[in-house]
């Protein structure tokens, strides 16, 4: 069963998810700074909202697919921090093993069918999950996280325009966070909203305000819904915004820090919602407070979980290339090992 | 080893047929195996799936929008989470259009998740020349492909060697991209007709023995290098790769070692291929062996041309064949 937004304690656990995203990409961002996490690293600070609040409509069966800023939607959808961190780390126990990292994190058992840096190629992805859910009559939907960059790339319209045509049960969730790399939306798209472009597909476009975890989880609900009924695919656009640069270094030369700030002031999706559930009883100071030392402490023990695990045994960069061993692979690298050679025959 | 006909009952089949064959009996044997492709419903480019839609409905065998990149892209999706898609690219140079997919995805994806996946994906990508259908509609590029980790690529020569090997790329857990090429479909031949006969992928197969020269021919170069081997004076073993990757080194090398004498066909642009892949291959193993410069048949390096009298300019034959083996004299 999905889990809801009906009672205090549903809604104080997604307030709780939302600022275990924050505190891990916080803890991210830090440890990136400090070398400790090789490689690059995309971070989803401010749209913390859209995942929690579209997983929250989801069941453990269902799939998601994800972009190259797919912590939030990992853990949104039950992955949990310390393996996750470690994947980040490069270690053995991360979801991968360590071979995919930031930007391509899955967990399959989760229903985490993969974080996609190619921009775009969540959607496709999606879509396929979307064709095993029809042909075995599954009672599960997949939903695509995509940003609006992607909305650009050609893959993704082929594969909503797929989708719609088929009627499977999709649902994709354009998270609208106004930047493409370092471009504004104006200069990506000609349109106001993304979502009227769900009508060239024939499909509902909803818009949603994305820095609010219960408009989010609605819609997605809704659309969750109208897939299983075999009603095919909805378009949701969740308008939100990230606090960091398209990368952790990112001078972000393309705004300015007052209109960071302001989001962060004005549109914060953790504080609007803590305000929330404060004025309406259901959450006092001390529980927030409580909350928040809770993820602070799990997200301690994620950091000492994924620093001290151990590295990935070299000479297994060489399996996972095809299901069995590889003969090309093994002779490749063998040969390579080897001193001299004899040509084959000897002489 | 190589006879993979060998003590089963056998009927004659071209090559379509034997495709068709093979598509059918695994649509039949499992059910998480589907089709999808343009005009899937009347039989897909060049007819190798006709009938099929008609006997499995739209579920099983389905026509996508024109969307190569979708089609590959939702391929991995849907074999990630369970089923056997095969999805048919019409004409190979269309790799272009979704190569994203088939590198990034398909290659890359159980690699990236640690082993946590599998991606049970066929491709099947028609290519060649010989149609007049110019340069966006006949090229031959398994090289590209061939060269993806985590990717394999057949490509067969017989009418046997299809049916056996689109059942074991339907069966395998990886992806497998099936190259047909699009001139021989009426090349007839024995097919085994039991529906457990397969072709493991990674297995040459000697089409004909000899002892003077070995002649490594893919496609439809292994009929015109069988009909070379008529019109010279010279004991020639003509060997079909089947598999390009894996590739079945062993086999070529040890035909090397009795012949000392080298030609690989294949329809392929010369430069950077795979002719050089298997030429490498064997001199890695067999360099002591080879006794006269080796030889590649391949077109040099152009697009293919529309115009009839250019195209049979540029595209090899049995005579290109026959002049590559009577340089290694």
């Amino acid at each position: 069963m999905a889990q809801t937004l009906d009672t205090p304690a549903a809604r104080r656990d997604a307030l709780r998810r939302m600022l275990l995203v924050r505190e891990f990409e916080n803890r991210v961002r830090d440890r990136f700074a400090d070398n400790e996490i090789p490689g690059f690293v995309h971070l989803s600070q401010g749209q913390e909202a859209v995942a929690v609040g579209a997983c929250t409509a989801l069941t453990d069966d269902d799939y998601i697919t994800s972009t190259h800023r797919a912590h939030g939607h990992s853990l949104a959808k039950g992955l949990e921090p310390d393996r996750l961190l470690a994947e980040l780390y490069g270690k053995e126990a991360g979801y991968c093993g360590g071979r995919g990292g930031s930007m391509h994190v899955a967990d399959l058992d989760n229903g985490m069918l993969g974080a996609q840096p190619i921009v775009g190629a969540s959607v496709p992805l999606g879509t396929g999950a979307g064709i095993t859910a029809q042909l075995t009559d599954a009672d599960w939907v997949a939903t695509v996280f995509c940003g609006d960059g992607s909305v650009a790339a050609g893959q993704v319209h082929e594969a909503i325009n797929l989708a719609a045509t088929w009627h499977l049960p999709v649902v994709f969730v354009v998270e609208n966070n106004q930047y493409s790399e370092g471009m504004t939306f104006d200069e990506q798209h000609n349109v106001e909203d993304l979502a009227e472009m769900a009508a060239g597909y024939g499909i509902p476009g909803e818009i949603v305000d994305g820095q609010d975890v219960t408009a989010v989880y609605e819609t997605v609900a809704a659309a969750r819904e109208r897939a299983l009924a075999g009603d095919g695919p909805t378009f949701v656009e969740a308008k939100t915004y990230r606090y960091r640069g398209h990368f952790e270094g990112d001078e972000e030369p393309y705004r300015t820090r007052e209109e960071v700030e302001e989001w962060e002031a004005e549109r914060d999706p953790i504080d609007l919602y803590r305000e929330e559930l404060a004025a309406a009883g259901e959450l006092t100071d001390d529980q927030f407070e409580a909350m928040r030392a809770d993820v602070a402490e799990t997200m301690d023990e994620a950091v000492e979980f994924a620093r001290n695990a151990d590295e990935p045994a070299p000479e297994d960069a060489y399996d996972d290339v095809f299901v069995e061993p590889a003969p090309e692979v093994e002779a490749f690298r063998e040969r390579m090992r080897t001193d001299g050679g004899d040509g084959g025959d000897g002489r | 080893m190589s006879a993979t006909t060998a003590d089963r009952e056998t009927e004659t089949a071209s090559i379509r047929e034997a495709l068709r064959t093979a598509l059918r009996e695994e649509l039949l044997a499992d059910d998480d195996v589907f089709i999808m492709g343009q005009d899937e419903e009347d039989g897909g480019s060049f007819e190798v799936t006709a009938g099929l839609h008609d006997e499995f409905g739209f579920d099983r065998v389905r026509n996508t929008p024109i969307s190569e990149a979708a089609q590959v892209g939702a391929g991995v999706g849907a074999a990630a989470t369970g089923m056997r898609p095969v999805v048919n690219l019409s004409f190979a140079d269309f790799v272009g259009v979704c190569f994203d997919q088939v590198m990034n995805q398909a290659g890359k994806t159980r690699y990236m998740f640690g082993g946590a996946s599998e991606v049970p994906l066929t491709i099947r990508a028609i290519e060649g020349a010989g149609l007049n259908a110019a340069a966006q509609h006949s090229g031959t590029v398994h090289t590209l492909v061939a060269h993806l980790p985590g990717v394999k690529a057949v490509a067969p020569g017989t009418p046997a060697a299809a049916k056996g090997l689109m059942k074991s790329a339907v069966r395998s857990d990886d992806p497998v991209v099936f190259f047909e090429n699009k001139t021989i479909y009426e090349r007839h031949g024995p097919v085994p007709v039991d529906d457990d006969f397969t072709v493991p992928i990674g297995e040459a197969s000697v089409e004909q023995e000899g002892e003077d020269v070995t002649v490594v021919a893919t496609q439809r170069l292994l009929g015109e290098s069988l009909a070379a081997a008529r019109d010279v004076d010279a004991s020639v073993e003509v060997i079909d790769p089947r598999s390009l990757y894996p590739l079945d080194t062993d086999t070529l090398a040890a035909s090397l070692r009795k012949t000392g004498r080298l030609v690989v066909a294949d329809e392929s642009p010369l430069s950077y291929g795979l002719h050089a892949e298997i030429v490498t291959r064997v001199v890695e193993d067999a360099f002591w062996s080879v006794d006269a410069p080796v030889q590649r048949v391949g077109v040099p390096d152009t697009p293919i041309p529309f115009s009839p009298s250019q195209e049979d300019e540029v595209v090899p034959d049995a005579d290109d064949v026959r002049r590559a083996i009577e340089r290694t004299f």
